[in-house]
C-alpha cells in the first residue's frame, strides 16, 4: 500500500481550495518553458499489439511496479545509499505482496507461473530506481538464488524456503564466490561434509548480496572429492545456524545500498534434506540458471542507461557555455545520439534472446553477448554523460556519478566480461584446442 | 436495491507529462504522450472496491468513455479489483468535443439501467479540471450528492459524507441511491498486483454507444482556441518605497 506520501503529490494540483500544504517531491505537471513536452518515453509503441515481446499485460505490470518505485523506493534511496543499506526485509514484503517476486515461479508457492518475458519487464521497470544496489538486491532474490530451488528442489524445501522468499518474507542470498574462487567456481574451497543425517560445512563465501540482512543462504558447497564440475551441490541455510558468522560488510565502490557480505562457515550443521536436488548436480544447477541471470543484468542496466542519457539531455538543455546550452554543441548531442543507437541495439538483442528462450531455445551465446555489450556499454554511456556534466557531474548531487559507480560493475559480477568472452569463443569454435 | 457501485474514470495525459499546446493552437498535444488513469477517479475505484471488500455492496462496474484506448484504463480498474467494466465508444471530433454535460448524461443513463445504489466519480479531471460531472449526474438524476468526500460511511440505507469545503469539513447524511465524488484524502489507492492484473483479463468489458444509451452527445461549446499561460517575466528591484510607488503608477496597477 503506497503511504500518505505518495498522494502529496497530487496536492499541487488542486486548486486553492486545499488547505493542507504538503511539499512534492516529485515533479508538477508542468506547462512546457521551451522545452519538448516528450517525456522519458522508452522506445515501447503506445498499441501493444506490435511489441515483440510485450503484450498488454506487461505494460500494466510494468505500470504497477512503477508506481511502488515512485511511492515506496526512490524517495528513500538518498538516505539508503548514505547509510550504506537498505531495509531489505520492507521492500522485498512490499514487492511480494504485489506479486512481483515470484513472476516465473510456481504458483503453488506463491509465483505467478508465467514466463521469462514477464521477469525481464520487471528488471528493465526496476531499472527506473535510483541506484543500481536495490535492483541487483531484488535480482538476487528473485532470479539467482531461487531458480534451482524452484526446478529442483523438494515439496519440503520448496515450502520452507521458497514460498516465504517469494512471498517477501524472507530475504535470500547467494553464496558462490569465494576469497579464492569467483570466476573459476569449480575451485571453491567451502566443504561439505556428510556425518550421519546432517552434513557439516567450513568454509567462506564472499561478495554475498543481501548477506547481512538474508534469512537464508542458497550454498554451493564440495560434497564430495569428485572431478571439480561433479562433486558440487547446493544446499539452503539458514543464516542463523550456529557457526555462521557474518564476517564484515564490505565497503565498495558504489552499489552503497545494497549491504556485501563475507561470510564465514564454521562447522555449521545442516539437514541432509536441505540440499537442492541431487546431490553432484550443484554446479550444472547453476549454470542452467546463468541465462536468465545475464538477461535479467541486460534488461536492468538498459532503463537506467536511458535515464541518465534522458538526464543529460535535460541538464545540458540548460545549462549554458559561452552563451548557448551546452546540448547544442554537436559533439554533445551527436554522441548522445550514438549512445542511444547503441543503447536501441542492446534492447534489440535483449528482446530477441528473451523471445528465442521462452520458445524454448538455448540461447548462451546471445545471453553472454547481451551481457559483455551491457557492461561496457554501460562504462561508455557513464563516462561520456559524467563529462557532459561537467563539475556537477562529479558531485554526489546527481544520478550521473552513482550510475558511473554502480554501473561499473557489470563488467566483473554475474560472470565477468573475460568469462563471456571465453564462452562467445567457445560457441564461435576459436578456443586453442587441447 | 442491487449493491451495485458505478464509478466513472478518465483517460488524461499523465500528471507528470510537461503538456505543450499544439502549434495551431487549437489543442494540447496527446499523440505518443503518456496517459494514465485520473488521479481521482484512481480514488473513486479503491473506495468502491474497499466498499465490497467490507460487503457493504456486491458490485463493482467501472465505466470509461471514449476510443479504444481508454480499455487500458478500464483494466487498470479491473486489476484494481473492480468486477466488470463498460466501454462507452466515443471517437474523433465527437471524443474531442466530449465534456462533463454530455459525460453525465451518458452516466445518469447508465446509473438508471444498472439500478446502481451509488455513482462515485473523482471530484475533477486534471486535464480540464471540470469539477462538474458529478454534479450534473446528481441532477439529471435527481439524486442527493456528497461532493468533495474525504470520508464515507454507510448507515442503513442512508451514507454519511465528510465534505472538504472551504471552510473546513462539513458533514452530510444523504439518501441512497446518490452519487459522490471523490477528493484527495478519501483514501490512498493500491497497486494493482500482478495476479490482480493477470485475472483482469478475464473479466468483461461491454461495449456500448451513446446512441444505444439514447444519449445525445452534442456539445454546446466550441473551443476556439488553445493557449499556454504567459510566460512569467521578469520581476524588478527598486530602491526606495517611492520608487515603488512610481513604478505601479506607471504600469497602471494603482
Amino acid at each position: 500500500m503506497a503511504l500518505r506520501e505518495g498522494a502529496l503529490r497530487l496536492n499541487l494540483l488542486l486548486n486553492s481550495r486545499t488547505f493542507y500544504k504538503f511539499n512534492s517531491s516529485v515533479g508538477v505537471r508542468s506547462l512546457s518553458d521551451n522545452v519538448s513536452s516528450k517525456p522519458v518515453t522508452p522506445s515501447a509503441p503506445e498499441i501493444a499489439g506490435d511489441h515483440l515481446i510485450y503484450t498488454q499485460e506487461h505494460f500494466a505490470l510494468k505500470e504497477s511496479l512503477r508506481k511502488i518505485i515512485d511511492q515506496e523506493i526512490n524517495p528513500h534511496v538518498e538516505q539508503w545509499e548514505a547509510e550504506g543499506i537498505f531495509p531489505a526485509h520492507k521492500v522485498f514484503k512490499t514487492l511480494g505482496s504485489a506479486g512481483f517476486l515470484g513472476v516465473n515461479k510456481p504458483v503453488e508457492y506463491g509465483g505467478l507461473g508465467l514466463d521469462y518475458s514477464y521477469s525481464v519487464a520487471v528488471a528493465e521497470e526496476l531499472g527506473h530506481i535510483r541506484c543500481g544496489g536495490i535492483p541487483m538486491a531484488i535480482g538476487v532474490q528473485t532470479d539467482m538464488t531461487t531458480p534451482a530451488l524452484a526446478r529442483f528442489g523438494s515439496a519440503e524445501l520448496k515450502q520452507e524456503f521458497l514460498l516465504p522468499s517469494i512471498m517477501g518474507d524472507k530475504v535470500a542470498c547467494l553464496g558462490v564466490s569465494e576469497v579464492g574462487a569467483g570466476s573459476d567456481v569449480s575451485s571453491i574451497m567451502t566443504k561439505a561434509v556428510r556425518k550421519g543425517d546432517e552434513y557439516v560445512i567450513n568454509g567462506g563465501k564472499m561478495w554475498t548480496t543481501n548477506g547481512t540482512q538474508a534469512d537464508w543462504i542458497c550454498l554451493l558447497v564440495n560434497t564430495s572429492d569428485g572431478p571439480p564440475h561433479r562433486n558440487k551441490s547446493l544446499i539452503c541455510v539458514p543464516m542463523n545456524l550456529p557457526g555462521v558468522q557474518i564476517a564484515r560488510k564490505i565497503e565498495k565502490l558504489g552499489m552503497w545500498s545494497s549491504d556485501t557480505a563475507e561470510v564465514f562457515f564454521d562447522d555449521v550443521h545442516v539437514p541432509c534434506k536441505n540440499i537442492i536436488g541431487q546431490e553432484g548436480m550443484g554446479f550444472t544447477y547453476q549454470m542452467l540458471q546463468f541465462q536468465e541471470e545475464r538477461l535479467w543484468a541486460v534488461a536492468n542496466i538498459l532503463t537506467m542507461m536511458e535515464n541518465v542519457i534522458q538526464e543529460t539531455i535535460q541538464y545540458t538543455r540548460q545549462r549554458k557555455i559561452f552563451k548557448q546550452p551546452v546540448l547544442h554543441h554537436q559533439s554533445v548531442h551527436f554522441r548522445l545520439a550514438e549512445l542511444q543507437t547503441e543503447v536501441e541495439l542492446l534492447r534489440a538483442l535483449l528482446h530477441s534472446a528473451t523471445a528465442l528462450y521462452i520458445k524454448g531455445n538455448d540461447v548462451t551465446k546471445l545471453a553472454s553477448m547481451a551481457k559483455l555489450k551491457g557492461g561496457r556499454l554501460a562504462r561508455e554511456v557513464g563516462d561520456s554523460c559524467l563529462q557532459f556534466w561537467g563539475g556537477m557531474g562529479f558531485t554526489s548531487d546527481v544520478l550521473v556519478s552513482r550510475f558511473y559507480r554502480d554501473s561499473r560493475l557489470m563488467s566483473i559480477g554475474g560472470g565477468a566480461d573475460e568469462v563471456m568472452l571465453g564462452i562467445i569463443c567457445k560457441y564461435m569454435d576459436t578456443l586453442p584446442k587441447k | 436495491m442491487s449493491g451495485r457501485v458505478l464509478v466513472g474514470v478518465k483517460r488524461v495525459i499523465d500528471y507528470a507529462v510537461k503538456i505543450r499546446v499544439k502549434p495551431d493552437n487549437s489543442c494540447v498535444v496527446t499523440d505518443g504522450v503518456k496517459h494514465s488513469m485520473n488521479p481521482f477517479c484512481e480514488i473513486a475505484v479503491e473506495e468502491a472496491v474497499k466498499m465490497k471488500e467490507k460487503k457493504l455492496i456486491k458490485e463493482v462496474v467501472v465505466v470509461s468513455c471514449g476510443p479504444q484506448q481508454v480499455m487500458e484504463t478500464i483494466r487498470t480498474a479491473l486489476a484494481m479489483g473492480a468486477d466488470r467494466g463498460i466501454h462507452v465508444e466515443v471517437t474523433g471530433k465527437d471524443y474531442e468535443n466530449l465534456g462533463p454535460l454530455q459525460v453525465s448524461k451518458i452516466m445518469a443513463a447508465l446509473a438508471k439501467k444498472e439500478e446502481a445504489l451509488l455513482v462515485i466519480l473523482g471530484k475533477q479531471a486534471i486535464d480540464d479540471d471540470c469539477n462538474q460531472t458529478g454534479q450534473m449526474t446528481a441532477a439529471l438524476l435527481d439524486w442527493p450528492q456528497g461532493t468533495f468526500a474525504s470520508e464515507l460511511s454507510m448507515e442503513g440505507d442512508k451514507i454519511k459524507v465528510v465534505r472538504e469545503i472551504d471552510g473546513g469539513l462539513e458533514t452530510v447524511k444523504i439518501n441512497t441511491p446518490a452519487v459522490i465524488t471523490a477528493d484527495l484524502r478519501l483514501n490512498t489507492p493500491r497497486y494493482a498486483t500482478l495476479p490482480n492484473i493477470m485475472k483482469a483479463k478475464k473479466k468483461k468489458i461491454a461495449n456500448v454507444k451513446p446512441a444505444d444509451l439514447g444519449v445525445d452527445i452534442t456539445s454546446r461549446l466550441e473551443v476556439l482556441r488553445v493557449d499556454e499561460p504567459a510566460q512569467r517575466e521578469a520581476g524588478v528591484k527598486v530602491e526606495t518605497v517611492d520608487d515603488l510607488m512610481a513604478r505601479l503608477k506607471e504600469a497602471g496597477r494603482i
